[in-house]
């Protein structure tokens, strides 16, 4: 019993790994693609829009085995992590693109005219003016973004990386205890889950502070 | 002596509803001019012209002489880039019907943004005019208040604050006390009047206190239907309009003050 | 030639055989999933606290916990317990349950939109609780999440490529059965990955006309 836990701890301790590291990847990647989604110039807001469409609209698990089988053709030869990382952080970035914009969006255009009539340039605008608003309302739908990236990463266990699922298939195989083994491997994702959303609740007070409006 | 703003001809239209058709304009250096007129007859519109937050769909807009989106170059006319834009932008501050102050930011910083960010300030340097500012609308123990800690008359006197400290050439003001408490206006339009009697900046006010246009401006505007109907000093525009419109107008408004 | 024409053409035929599958899944989990997800939206808001905080928990859980190890719990847990459904069949129930939690909330919120008014316009009829729901609340709640319905369809049709793991043959499936044989990956994936581009796209333009016809209604 108390190996079959240590193995699923192990497998546990990877799916951390993967979406702490996808996670960053993805925060930096929404942010980018948001912002040049909303750009005037062609050249950025294009292959952003493209990007985000063909990520959002196709399955990530198609993704993922897409760039495990078909990039070794094109000369990429990446590993099993490297591969679930980056889809994973494609993935949850090009929803996470769409959260930046409708925040950004969401900025009265009051501040826009307040800042023009101070003649703030576009960048300082962006930096000091509109991105600090916007992302109070960016972090709870990131929060659930967050949680649906730690569930995805369920799927790398498709190619092989030994994380929290893929160890429960092992153990599974092994000692034909299904109930227990996928069901403590729900708790533990459970518990993840619930860890997440409190750190996120957390994020939002601290970053409210002095934008609530009376 | 030479037109701090110079309007001809000027024509804006939104989707399908054309607000300004055909607006003629000289206002001189340090005048008060105050613009009445029904709702949507163009004179927001005007000032957002007029602020660079818009562009005429035609006709001739010109800031101390120069339009803000067009430039010579060699002796050529050509589309105005970012730094001639924002060049001329800089001689024209606005005040907002619903202030817009920047809700993350306390009043100070509020109004120190820009002269650090834009001009250049130091830190140092911007924070003691800021101070003067605040000090000059009344605020400066609100200094490290927040927007959402403060009554609509002080943040109003903040946004003053913070679009004086650009010291801009122009100063609109775009019905900025329509969205207060009525017992808060008159300090507003107090303030008002002691920028205008001053007399350092060109004041170009939107307003429907009629008693304030008569009393503090030198030259008062009825826009109606996209254009400058009427355009002369107070006592004429009030005592003795030309136009029926105008003598409408400001008959309605007066009763309902009364 | 790093895509060859050809052979994708081939593979089509054996590719259609996945989607009809997949197309089959996605329908059928979607019907489980809006009846089931009513069901349990109800149930969450009932006045009876051991129906409701139950009811709480497991939708809690389902949604927060990944649908591929619900999919493995239920194909590897229900042969134990004497339940034998085929793959496609238990894929589906998975699907169903998944996606009734994502469908419980949607129509919670589309429950509690509906102003308070009809209620007391309901009680004060007199109408009994079940012909209350049946005839003045729930068509009410209903349109406004339509638009939210519609977007998860789209996102359960992308997760059916999950059922492959445990080996129903829908077009994932056959696209790895594909690259197993013949070695060749790229045509297969690609073209996989087109088609569900091509159709998601398509839903979602479906879904939007659909909530402008009901905005227009209102």
């Amino acid at each position: 019993m108390n190996e079959l836990i240590l193995l699923l701890l192990r497998g546990l301790a990877v799916t951390v790994e993967l979406t702490v590291a996808a996670a960053a990847l993805a925060v930096i990647i929404a942010l980018s693609a948001g912002l040049a989604r909303l750009s005037r110039r062609r050249a950025l807001a294009w292959p952003a829009a493209v990007y985000i469409e063909v990520f959002r609209g196709t399955s990530a698990l198609v993704q993922l085995f897409w760039f495990y089988f078909v990039l070794p053709f094109f000369g990429i030869e990446l590993s099993a992590f490297t591969a679930g990382t980056l889809v994973l952080a494609l993935n949850t970035g090009a929803y996470g693109a769409e959260v930046v914009r409708g925040a950004v969006l969401a900025v009265p255009r009051g501040q826009l005219d307040a800042s023009a009539a101070l003649n703030l340039n576009r960048l300082q605008t962006l930096r000091r003016i509109v991105l600090p608003q916007a992302f109070p309302a960016m972090l709870p739908p990131a929060g659930n973004l967050a949680i649906e990236l730690m569930k995805n990463t369920a799927l790398v266990s498709l190619i092989t990386i030994t994380e929290l699922t893929f160890a429960a298939q092992l153990l599974r195989a092994e000692t034909l205890r299904s109930a227990e083994i996928f069901g403590l491997v729900l708790v533990l994702y459970f518990a993840v889950a619930l860890l997440i959303t409190a750190g996120v609740r957390l994020l939002e007070r601290r970053a409210s502070r002095g934008l609530e409006r009376a | 002596m030479e037109a701090i703003i110079r309007l001809r001809n000027v024509h804006k239209t939104y989707g399908s509803t054309a607000v300004l058709t055909g607006v003629d304009l000289d206002v001189a250096p340090a005048e008060t001019v105050s613009v009445i007129g029904p709702s949507g007859s163009g004179k927001s519109t005007l000032l957002r012209l007029l602020m660079t937050l818009d562009r005429p769909d035609a006709g001739t807009l010109e800031i101390d002489g120069e339009s803000p989106w067009t430039m010579t170059r060699n002796g050529k006319s050509m589309a105005a880039n970012e730094a001639h834009l924002r060049r001329v932008r800089g001689k024209v501050g606005m005040v907002f019907q619903h202030f817009n102050l920047f809700p993350h930011m306390t009043a100070l910083e509020n109004v120190t943004e820009a002269p650090v960010h834009v001009l250049g300030l130091a830190r140092g340097e911007a924070k003691a005019r800021a101070l003067e500012y605040l000090a000059m609308v009344g605020l400066e123990d609100k200094a490290h208040s927040y927007p959402a800690h403060l009554s609509g008359g002080q943040k109003q006197r903040v946004a003053i604050a913070r679009a004086l400290a650009m010291q801009p050439k122009i100063m609109l003001f775009d019905e900025i006390t329509s969205a207060l408490d009525p017992e808060l206006v008159g300090g507003i339009l107090e303030l008002l009047r002691t920028l205008a009697a001053r007399r350092t900046m060109t004041l170009v006010i939107v307003t429907h206190h009629m008693q304030f246009a008569e009393s503090s401006s030198d030259r008062v505007l009825f826009f109606d239907g996209g254009v400058i109907l009427e355009d002369g000093p107070p006592a004429d525009i009030f005592r003795s309009p030309r136009h029926a419109r105008t003598r409408r107008f400001v008959e309605s408004i007066l009763e309902t003050v009364r | 030639m790093l895509f060859d024409w050809r052979f994708a053409w081939d593979i089509l035929p054996r590719l259609a055989e996945g989607l009809v599958v997949t197309l089959q899944a996605t329908v059928l989990g979607m019907a489980v999933a809006l009846s089931l997800g009513l069901v349990l939206a109800l149930a969450r808001r009932s006045r009876y606290r051991l129906v409701a905080w139950p009811a709480g928990v497991l939708v809690e859980f389902i949604r927060s916990t990944p649908l591929l190890v619900q999919i493995y719990f239920l194909f590897y847990v229900l042969p134990d317990t004497g339940v034998r459904l085929s793959p496609l069949a238990t894929g589906v129930l998975a699907l169903g349950l998944h996606y009734a939690a994502y469908c419980s909330e949607v129509y919670r919120a589309g429950l509690e939109s509906v102003p308070k008014g009809q209620w007391d316009a309901a009680i004060a009829l007199n109408l009994g609780r079940w012909r209350m729901m049946k005839d003045v609340i729930v068509p009410q709640a209903i349109p406004p999440v339509v638009p939210a319905l519609g977007n998860y369809l789209i996102a359960m049709f992308k997760d059916t490529p999950l059922l492959s793991a445990i080996t129903v043959f829908e077009m994932l499936q056959a696209a790895k059965l594909i690259g197993a044989e013949s070695f060749r990956y790229i045509e297969p994936l690609t073209l996989v990955g087109v088609v569900f581009l091509l159709l998601s796209l398509l839903s979602a333009a479906a879904v939007r006309w659909v909530e402008s016809r009901l905005r227009l209604e209102v």
